[in-house]
């Protein structure tokens, strides 16, 4: 046997060594998200029923329902949604191509990825102090969101800016050298071909924000709430309202926390059954950013 | 793939209309009354009629301690089906955040687990905030072993034992069973209990080591209950104190001791708790704002709250008070008497009775 | 000399002219754009200054009542009893073992994950896998805590017999199963980013696909794998439910992941959601505790900054 087809099937060997590792670390995670799925499943899917997504919570366990949990998780979540991804993209696009080299610009970075760290129910007890009290907000659906908002904002700071960062520079000069300012290169050129790191970034960060507890109980989201907000459209005019932006809500890791540490075990049923509920809420929103994500990377080729 | 996302789509928009639709749904009761249990407490029912009024409207807002929480919500619920158009809502920051949004006039009653404390009125009072000071019903504590445990003589244990296993100078030092009667076996004791930042400890410390807040530190604590009875019913040589509404439910996994102090041993249940026989009850609170009390609805629901307490407590399994204790408390709240009957301070000596009799 | 202009002149100045007009605006535009951009940028060191705010405020009232030294330096954390200690250490060491089981999981597993979904998974395998690996970090973490006691400890008890139901290990290790798509996610990112030039150069050269992966795009992806490290040390450090639920709440000053632990943040949650009187001594230790925090994150993130400043690659 020469010596090169040696190299080669040893060469293939390896990858095919790899794939095998690579296939079984992967199923470490992906077997463990089906063991607590089934769980869950085990013993919430009993609980999962029309009168259960559309009962307000009650003290039995068995007419308990989420329904001003889920609308409540919808309506924070809008919020999040629409405040953390403009801002998240605009502050990354900003530090990526307009803010010069120098020491503030490091400052902020490592500030934004420090912030990540800070454990989220600071950011309940700062937004408690500032949102709630100083700007005089109440305990809203509107600061329920932006606290969210800002507890996510660094992922996506981060994952826009490592996408925006792999653009290889020779698409900017092409872009420059046909004499595009600098906002129609980032506009045209560069926020498309980075939409896909945008995605994973606003993937993230919403799964983590749906599933936070702590500083939404901290600013003052209920565990009780036995109606619905007031809805965004009504028949009269001015049609469209955002009275619901300032209405008591509460969300379903909420309802679920408080269910899981009552003593009877049909109320644990019930949070297992919020629980499936939150995991297929997070997929459906995430959903689209997967879709959007999935079409991009298809198109994608340099 | 593309059906895969284009179904996630699909489920997207259809979770937006049913938002759409249900927001538009007035929040009435029919939704719970369907599955209705067939036995209505009579006396919920006659409290349900007293107070039934379709036109009153306003909002009461409560927090506070997530132990009241299932009262407070049970009453809340039952109040929404005779009054319909009151929308009480209630949160569960605990009994500390509880009483700074009280303090600051955001919330019209306070659900707490121990009696206010002087620097928390003091804030209040800052605001112009009095208040009524309303116990409503016993938190008993049980202290429980294994069901294996069969070494304990008649499942009695003495207060004096307990301090010995739960005391501060324990801590390191009482490790095994039998350092603390001779003839309990020779195992290592695996102690449990609540964090030490509930009412829970600070009660259980209080009536047992003397001052609340004192005690070993080298015990597995939880944040949970329910993960107390997972700890306790799982290990052979486990002793561990736990609210009985915990207990009671897991009474198959667990043993419930008897507590010996003074000449009787007296093991927890509701009768023993509410004829003050049990010495580990604790009373659990609320508290209202009398510039609160000025409106319609929260009064109505205070006085709605006295009357249901009986029966909506014995169903959240805490231990509702003796009739003429209840009658002591309902007195209070019309008199609308202000201020704190235990002096700021979180401990609760002497007993309730002579508490609502001795206040001015 | 009083020359008419010619016409031609005449028109070439008004089109110059109007073309600068235009160029103005494009520039006021463009300058007001940026403007707008870098406020969103500034955002974020406007939450910093208030977070660091609220700590320094409530940890200044704190400081007044326990010592510095006090706090850096003792062995004892029992602030809710009656002689209440405040030595930060045992929480300290509950948040750095905790944080170090969660990361020997989410790293390699992680890093191992990202190299096989980016150079080995055909496309379809991997559209596939990904989403379903990001469906971890949708998971409330209240259920993850639930999880731990319920199904991981008493499996890791079949094999560590004298494991207690709360631990450092069975907390660390379903942690470190959530951050792996942190790590995952954005490390495929940045190797996917990397151009198949460099691929193809490789393989020209008669590298099989793990040579290359881990010659060629592992190196030039490094910032952005660091990047996703750091957020995964970053969000594992943070972290609250799980630990609050399943490492228990002792803190203890110890090494040995098979003990229960407090950690910083545990500790943070249990108090202000519990029955301590807020303006209590207590309740403001909370802040000095997220102060301490938020400095170990702090360092802990220039440090890794520093790293990639060393390492970045630019093509």
């Amino acid at each position: 046997m020469l010596d090169s087809s040696r190299l080669i099937l040893r060469g293939k060997r390896q990858d095919a060594i790899f794939n095998i590792i690579g296939i079984l670390f992967t199923l470490v995670g992906i077997v463990t998200l089906a063991i607590l799925v089934v769980d869950l499943m085990i013993d919430g899917s009993p609980r999962l029923s029309y009168q259960f997504m559309t009962s307000f919570p009650s003290r039995r366990p068995e007419n308990a329902g989420i329904l001003s949990a889920w609308v409540g998780t919808l309506m924070v979540i809008s919020v999040t949604l629409a405040t953390a991804v403009p801002i998240g993209v605009a502050a990354a696009v900003y530090l990526e191509e307009y803010a010069p080299k120098n020491w503030v610009t490091t400052l902020i970075e490592i500030n934004i990825s420090n912030l990540a760290g800070v454990p989220s129910i600071i950011y309940g007890l700062m937004a408690l102090g500032l949102l709630v009290y100083q700007f005089k907000l109440g305990r809203s659906v509107l600061v329920g969101g932006l606290t969210l908002a800002l507890l996510v904002l660094p992922i996506v700071i981060v994952a826009t800016r490592e996408a925006i960062r792999s653009i290889p520079g020779s698409i900017r000069e092409a872009a420059y050298a046909a004499g595009a300012t600098k906002w129609q290169v980032i506009r045209y050129h560069l926020i498309p071909y980075s939409m896909g790191g945008i995605a994973t970034g606003t993937i993230i960060a919403m799964s983590r924000a749906i599933g936070e507890t702590a500083p939404l109980i901290t600013i003052g989201a209920l565990a009780y709430v036995p109606f619905l907000p007031p809805p965004p459209v009504q028949s009269t005019a001015p049609f469209v309202n955002a009275e619901w932006l300032h209405s008591g809500f509460t969300v379903l890791p909420i309802q679920m926390f408080n269910w899981v540490s009552r003593p009877q075990a049909k109320f644990h049923e019930n949070a297992a059954a919020t629980g499936l509920v939150l995991i297929f809420f997070t997929l459906a929103i995430n959903g689209v950013a997967m879709y959007l994500r999935y079409r991009i990377r298809k198109n994608l080729k340099w | 793939m593309h059906t895969k996302s284009s179904l996630s789509l699909a489920l997207l928009l259809s979770v937006g209309a049913i938002f759409g639709c249900s927001c538009n749904k007035t929040p009435a009761g029919p939704n719970n009354a369907q599955n209705s249990p067939p036995a209505v407490d009579p006396g919920l029912e006659k409290a349900a009629e007293k107070f039934a009024d379709d036109q009153l409207a306003g909002k009461v807002l409560i927090d506070g301690s997530s132990t009241v929480f299932p009262v407070t919500e049970a009453v809340a619920e039952e109040f929404k089906g005779a009054v319909p158009k009151v929308q009480v809502t209630v949160g569960i920051s605990g009994t500390g955040g509880g009483f700074k949004k009280f303090a600051r006039g955001e919330t019209d009653i306070s659900n707490a687990s121990r009696p206010i404390l002087k620097a928390e009125a003091e804030a209040a009072a800052k605001e112009g905030i009095e208040f009524v000071e309303l116990p409503v019903c016993y938190d008993a504590l049980t202290v429980a072993v294994h069901p294996s445990c069969d070494w304990i003589k008649d499942d009695t244990i003495t207060v004096e034992q307990l301090k010995a296993i739960w005391e501060p100078a324990a801590e390191g030092k009482i490790k095994k069973w039998n350092q603390v009667d001779p003839s309990w076996p020779d195992a290592e004791l695996k102690l449990f209990g609540p964090g030490a930042d509930s009412g829970t400890f600070d009660y259980f410390t209080e009536v047992i080591c003397g001052k609340a807040k004192q005690s070993r530190g080298d015990f597995t604590a939880s944040e949970d209950d329910n993960t107390l009875v997972q700890g306790i019913s799982g290990d052979k040589h486990a002793l561990g104190y736990l609210p009985y509404a915990y207990y009671e439910p897991n009474s198959a996994k667990m043993k419930a001791l008897k507590i010996k102090k003074g000449e009787n041993a007296v093991a927890p249940s509701a009768a023993t708790v509410k004829d003050g026989s049990y010495p580990l009850s604790r009373p659990l609170f609320i508290y209202i704002s009398l510039k609160s009390l000025e409106r319609p609805e929260v009064q109505k629901f205070s006085e709605f709250y006295l009357d249901t307490i009986t029966a909506l407590a014995t169903e959240v399994k805490y231990v509702p008070f003796e009739t003429p204790l209840y009658d002591l408390v309902k007195d209070r709240l019309a008199k609308k008497k202000a201020g704190s009957m235990f002096g700021g301070e979180a401990e609760t000596h002497q007993s309730l009775e002579e508490a609502l009799k001795a206040a001015p | 000399m009083s020359n008419p202009l010619p016409a031609k002149i005449k028109r070439l100045r008004k089109r110059t002219a109007a073309s600068n007009r235009q160029r103005m605006w494009r520039d006021v535009r463009e300058r007001g754009i940026e403007g707008l951009l870098f406020m969103a940028a500034a955002l974020s060191v406007l939450v910093t200054v208030g977070i660091v705010g609220v700590l320094l405020y409530e940890s200044a009232q704190f400081f007044r009542h326990v010592s510095v030294v006090e706090f850096l330096t003792g062995t004892v954390w029992t602030p809710s009893f009656a002689n209440p200690k405040f030595g930060i250490l045992p929480l300290v060491s509950g948040t750095l073992l905790t944080t170090g089981v969660a990361l020997a999981v989410a790293l390699p597993v992680g890093t191992v994950v990202a190299i096989y979904l980016s150079e080995f998974a055909p496309f379809a395998v991997r559209e596939l896998l990904k989403p379903m690996l990001e469906l971890l970090s949708a998971v409330p973490t209240v259920v993850y805590g639930y999880f731990a006691i319920g199904f991981v400890a008493p499996m890791l008890q079949q094999v560590i017999p004298d494991l207690p139901t709360f631990s450092v290990l069975s907390a660390g290790l379903v942690m470190g199963i959530m951050i792996i798509p942190y790590v995952s996610s954005l490390s495929e990112d940045a190797m996917r980013s990397v151009p198949m030039l460099l691929r193809e150069g490789s393989y020209a050269l008669g590298a099989n696909k793990i040579r290359t992966a881990l010659g060629v795009v592992f190196p030039s992806a490094l910032s952005g794998i660091g990047a996703a490290y750091i957020l995964g040390v970053s969000r594992a450090i943070g972290e609250t439910m799980i630990v609050a639920i399943a490492a228990g709440m002792q803190p203890k000053l110890t090494a040995n992941p098979t003990e229960p632990a407090a950690t910083m943040t545990a500790f943070i949650v249990q108090v202000s959601l519990g029955d301590a009187a807020h303006g209590s001594v207590e309740y403001q230790s909370i802040f000095a505790t997220g102060l301490m925090l938020f400095l170990m994150t702090l360092t802990f993130n220039i440090l890794g900054y520093i790293l990639r400043r060393r390492f970045h690659q630019a093509y």
